[in-house]
């Protein structure tokens, strides 16, 4: 099994709900808990496995805003666990998900400097490395309902724009979606690998927005006129 | 990238102590400028291995977690930071042999070949500690093989000063300790001369639209979605001024290279000269620490380029 995420960028609407939805399932999941500092001060910070930014593509009139949820890749060649010296960090061979041993790491911060996407943050409190576990405690938990058997971040999404499942299989719905609409990983260059895909914005229309027709004689004496009259 | 003072101040260190002991076995053996005596080069080793170890020590100082520290050999298959902690580890009792056999007057295999056991160990470990930065794919400034040349040059011209020092107060012939020194102090400036000329064009590295996956127009940060910083802002976000890079790279050609080269002539023509010597070697090692912090400020990270950055 591979298991990871798709990310539509067509869809997301930028919210933070999946990113609040993480630190809430986290907090008190199997690495938390996900510290903050100064919560309410003058300098809020704190660890989170999934943050949202927003960019701009292309320039006006063509312009377009993409909002990009990014958390850990799952990569198939991780360097965050072959360079880790405790053996802290961790891919799962039987799924593929990548994850940290708190008993293990001495948080030397290593891993972070491996990991190209930023996945990895540093607990201060606890002096560990935390990171997305997707959901580990949550996807095999048999009491909870099949369909509640994800990682939370896709299960809060309102618009639909986050999908889990298994990359092994052609047919799910993960791999079906990623051939269909050209999904594709993030800096290939690098050689990682990442597990999870994101879908590409959709072709848009153009709107024309300089079609206004050359106006006539008539019109450019109105329009003069209309400049001369004090109102 | 942050700098983190404890890990320059390891790495200067122990690289240092790696390349005195390595050179101190070459003088041992040929017996440069008529060799050292026994007391004197029991007292050398030891500095040698007070600098290694004191350098491994502070190394934990930046650790968040250093009560796991000890696990930190259990990967040495995969990871050279492991790999490295072996290393030194395997050299400290070598090296404690090879001076307990200079100062009990032990069978001269037993001293040669324990002696350079070690040396290469010493080799091996600086070596490994400058793959640790340059096995990282994420850094284009770190990822190339002259990474560790830099640190073995650097370590071996700093130990060479030092040695040079001892020389002088030993009141050795020091003509061939200032020629090893002349030797491996231009070696790694020159090194050190093609890794700033290398690391000045950015060659083939991730852009913003590689990193987002967006290539087919032109994509810019509107926001990072995060009021104050985050682990990622303070650990990679560190961004120096060019100018002042520039003048920090003067400074360590001047200080780091210049300095201790001037200083070497000047105890040629004198034969000897202490306060000559000590300026020598202090400069040597003030410039390794220049070289070393501009090391990590220069670095780029490539989740810059989630941050804003449009190349890394």
């Amino acid at each position: 099994m591979r298991l990871g995420l798709v990310i539509d960028l067509d869809v997301c609407v930028g919210c933070h709900a999946c990113a609040i939805a993480c630190k809430q399932w986290n907090a008190s999941g199997t690495i938390g808990p996900l510290s903050d500092y100064q919560p309410y001060g003058a300098e809020p910070s704190g660890v989170w496995f999934n943050r949202i930014r927003h960019y701009e593509m292309d320039e006006y009139p063509h312009n377009k805003t993409v909002n990009f949820p990014m958390s850990c890749n799952h990569c198939e060649d991780a360097d965050c666990v072959t360079v880790c010296p405790t053996g802290a960090s961790y891919k799962r061979a039987e799924d593929g998900i990548v994850l940290v041993d708190q008993d293990k790491c001495m948080g030397c911060n290593y891993c972070s400097w491996a990991c190209p996407y930023g996945a990895r943050e540093l607990d201060r409190s606890s002096g560990t490395m935390k990171k997305c576990t997707l959901c580990v405690d949550r996807i095999y938990d048999e009491a909870l309902a099949v369909e509640d058997r994800q990682p939370s971040c896709v299960l809060t999404c309102p618009a639909h724009a986050r999908w889990f499942g298994d990359f092994d299989d052609p047919d799910s719905q993960v791999s079906r979606i990623t051939r269909e609409r050209g999904g594709f990983g993030l800096m290939p260059e690098l050689g990682y690998n990442p597990t999870n895909q994101y879908l590409p914005p959709r072709r848009k229309p153009v709107i024309e927005v300089n079609s206004q027709p050359r106006s006539g004689l008539k019109e450019s004496i109105k329009q003069f006129a209309n400049k001369l009259v004090r109102r | 990238m942050h700098p983190a003072f404890s890990v320059i101040f390891f790495t200067v260190a122990s690289g240092a102590g790696f390349g005195l002991f390595s050179l101190l076995f070459i003088a041992d053996t040929f017996k440069l400028g008529g060799g050292f005596s026994q007391d004197q080069l029991v007292a050398g080793g030891l500095v040698s291995l007070g600098l290694i170890v004191f350098g491994l020590l502070s190394s934990t100082f930046h650790l968040a977690n250093p009560k796991n520290a000890w696990r930190a050999f259990s990967r040495f298959r995969t990871s050279w930071l492991s790999r490295e902690g072996v290393f030194a580890v395997v050299f400290m009792p070598l090296a404690l042999i090879y001076l307990a056999s200079i100062m009990f007057d032990a069978p001269l295999w037993l001293r040669e070949s324990t002696g350079l056991l070690a040396a290469i160990l010493a080799w091996i470990t600086v070596f490994s500690t400058g793959m640790i930065y340059a096995c990282l794919k994420t850094i284009r400034q770190w990822n190339t093989p002259l990474v560790p040349a830099n640190y073995l040059a650097l370590g071996y011209s700093s130990g060479s000063l030092l040695l040079l020092l001892g020389a002088v107060m030993a009141g050795l012939d020091t003509t061939p300790y200032i020629a090893m020194s002349a030797f491996i102090v231009s070696i790694a400036a020159v090194l050190k001369a093609i890794y700033y000329f290398w690391i000045r064009d950015p060659g083939l590295s991730p852009t913003i639209n590689t990193a987002t996956g967006l290539t087919r127009a032109k994509v810019k940060l509107l926001d990072t979605g995060h009021t104050h910083g985050t682990f990622l802002t303070q650990e990679f976000g560190y961004q120096l001024a060019r100018s002042q890079a520039t003048l920090l790279k003067v400074l360590v050609f001047a200080i780091g290279f210049g300095l201790p080269g001037l200083m070497l002539v000047w105890v040629f023509n004198a034969q000897g000269g202490q306060t000559l010597a000590w300026v020598a070697a202090i400069a040597g090692l003030l410039g390794a620490a220049m070289e070393r912090w501009l090391f990590f400020a220069e670095a780029r990270h490539v989740v810059n380029l989630y941050h804003g950055a449009q190349r890394c």
